[in-house]
């Protein structure tokens, strides 16, 4: 991507302003994604209802993001690398919005299971883990819009593997608890279904890296099938 | 989905340079134009891209003190466009050219499209109409005139007129069409004709074309030629050029950056 600056200077400043705003957008879910984890992990559900609540101004952010983009397109008629921000940014924005509706679904998952008082029984450390993971892909991945990082978005397609690769031995743990007492399946389902927003949240973090790579080189290495 | 397969020549500009008097306004450029493809050259005012296009059909021969180097080669027969053996007049029969502003003669309609065909010596009245007639009709410009062919054509209409130079330019059944920023002097109804026209021309016919409107360049064209200071800085496909170019020249100046 070119360093130079455009001759027009508003187009300069529609551009930066975009990019402002999703680094916003994604520090926003990155924050939600870290409340909803920290409710499960302390049980101090009373967070949830704020989660839930400022998952509209996750979604308020998608509408915005979306109408500058399309400003932009109209106005501007982006070319080359500008144009390849430019539709990047609208498929990045799409999985945010997505990442949102994970990190609201953690939380509320996280409020089923300290409700039901069960929480000792399984794997609370792993899944803080793997959230942990999820969170510094989805970092990184924003990390590596802001600077156009190729290198580093491909780290975070590659950390992908892992957290999929744990979010099934959680599973497999959970099922050997349910098997040996039926008491914990509800618990344990509404863990699998954060552990499965977690992996979700993880598939997300690839794909804003492999949107970055295309923005940053034109290359399009969705679907190569090395991951899947 | 992308292919790779790239199509036949109609020309190729070899080791082209091109000097007005000690001035040399192209270097070395190495291009190929793809048999009824359309082919835009793009770059800032004084990048050579018209001096180019107008190597193709020998006009600088015109003026003293021009001088070409390199080769024009013109397929399928092989021809040195620039080579002194050539006539300028018959490389012009098959080069047709069309310029920015509308220039048709002081004429009819009509004898404006028979204009080229006279200089050939057509005289047979009957072949001159159909000839005539079919021109108008690749022009898409025929329904409009056909009821006043004797009228005179300065009193069409901007868009009209160049239509109907494009018409007086296929009337010898040109195998290579100039373009040299046809619709810069068009409203953008009249612009949007001629793009829909050049990509009906394209065809039987090859064509190159200068434009200073990249979108029109992007909308119109197979293949886009970036040029600079006098050098050919990138060629590749259109899609190729508008979304991944590879210079950063090419980058800086299709997003209208300062290099």
């Amino acid at each position: 991507m070119s360093d130079s600056i455009h001759v027009s200077r508003q187009f300069d400043e529609d551009l930066s302003g975009l990019r402002t705003h999703v680094l916003e957008m994604g520090g926003l879910v990155e924050a939600q994604i870290r409340a909803a984890v920290e409710a499960y992990a302390t049980g101090e559900t009373g967070i949830v209802k704020d989660i839930v609540e400022n998952d509209h101004r996750v979604n308020d952010f998608e509408k915005i993001i979306d109408d500058e983009t399309i400003h932009v397109v109209a106005r501007r008629q982006p070319t080359a690398s500008d144009l390849r921000l430019v539709m990047g940014v609208t498929k990045i924005v799409t999985d945010l919005e997505r990442i949102g509706d994970e990190a609201k679904k953690i939380a509320k998952g996280a409020r089923r299971v300290h409700e039901q008082g069960m929480l000792q029984i399984p794997r609370a450390t792993d899944v803080r883990h793997v959230a942990d993971e999820a969170v510094v892909m989805l970092r990184q991945a924003l990390d590596s819009f802001a600077r156009l990082d190729s290198a580093l978005a491909d780290a975070v397609i590659h950390a992908d593997a892992k957290v999929d690769a744990e979010f099934k031995a959680i599973v497999r743990q959970l099922i050997t608890y349910m098997m040996e007492d039926p008491r914990t399946i509800s618990t344990a389902i509404d863990i699998v279904w954060i552990g499965r927003s977690i992996e979700r949240i993880g598939d997300h973090a690839k794909n804003i890296a492999e949107h970055v790579i295309y923005i940053a080189e034109g290359r399009d290495i969705r679907h190569s099938g090395k991951e899947e | 989905m992308p292919t790779n397969v790239m199509p036949p020549l109609k020309a190729e500009a070899r080791d082209l340079s091109f000097h007005y008097g000690e001035v040399r306004a192209l270097k070395n450029i190495n291009m190929p134009i793809y048999d009824k493809k359309v082919t835009a050259l793009i770059g800032p005012s004084g990048c050579g891209k018209s001096t180019y296009l107008r190597s193709f059909n020998r006009m600088h021969d015109l003026y003293p003190g021009n001088r070409y180097e390199g080769e024009i080669r013109f397929y399928p027969d092989n021809t040195n466009l620039l080579s002194p053996d050539v006539d300028p007049i018959e490389v012009r029969m098959r080069v047709g050219m069309v310029f920015q502003k509308p220039n048709p003669f002081p004429k009819s309609i009509y004898e404006n499209v028979a204009y080229g065909l006279r200089v050939r010596g057509e005289k047979n009245r009957r072949d001159l109409d159909g000839k005539v007639e079919q021109a108008l009709r690749g022009a898409a410009i025929w329904d409009e005139v056909k009821d006043r062919l004797q009228d005179l054509a300065t009193n069409l209409s901007g868009g009209q007129q160049q239509r109907l130079c494009i018409a007086r330019a296929l009337a010898t059944d040109p195998e290579l069409l100039l373009f040299d920023e046809p619709t810069s002097a068009l409203d953008p109804i009249a612009t949007g004709a001629i793009e829909e026209l050049v990509h009906e021309l394209k065809q039987r016919v090859t064509i190159l074309i200068v434009t200073h409107n990249m979108q029109q360049a992007a909308r119109v064209s197979d293949y886009t030629a970036y040029m600079y200071l006098g050098e050919m800085i990138e060629f590749g496909k259109t899609d190729d050029i508008f979304i991944k170019p590879q210079d950063k020249r090419t980058e800086d100046y299709i997003t209208g950056r300062m290099g």
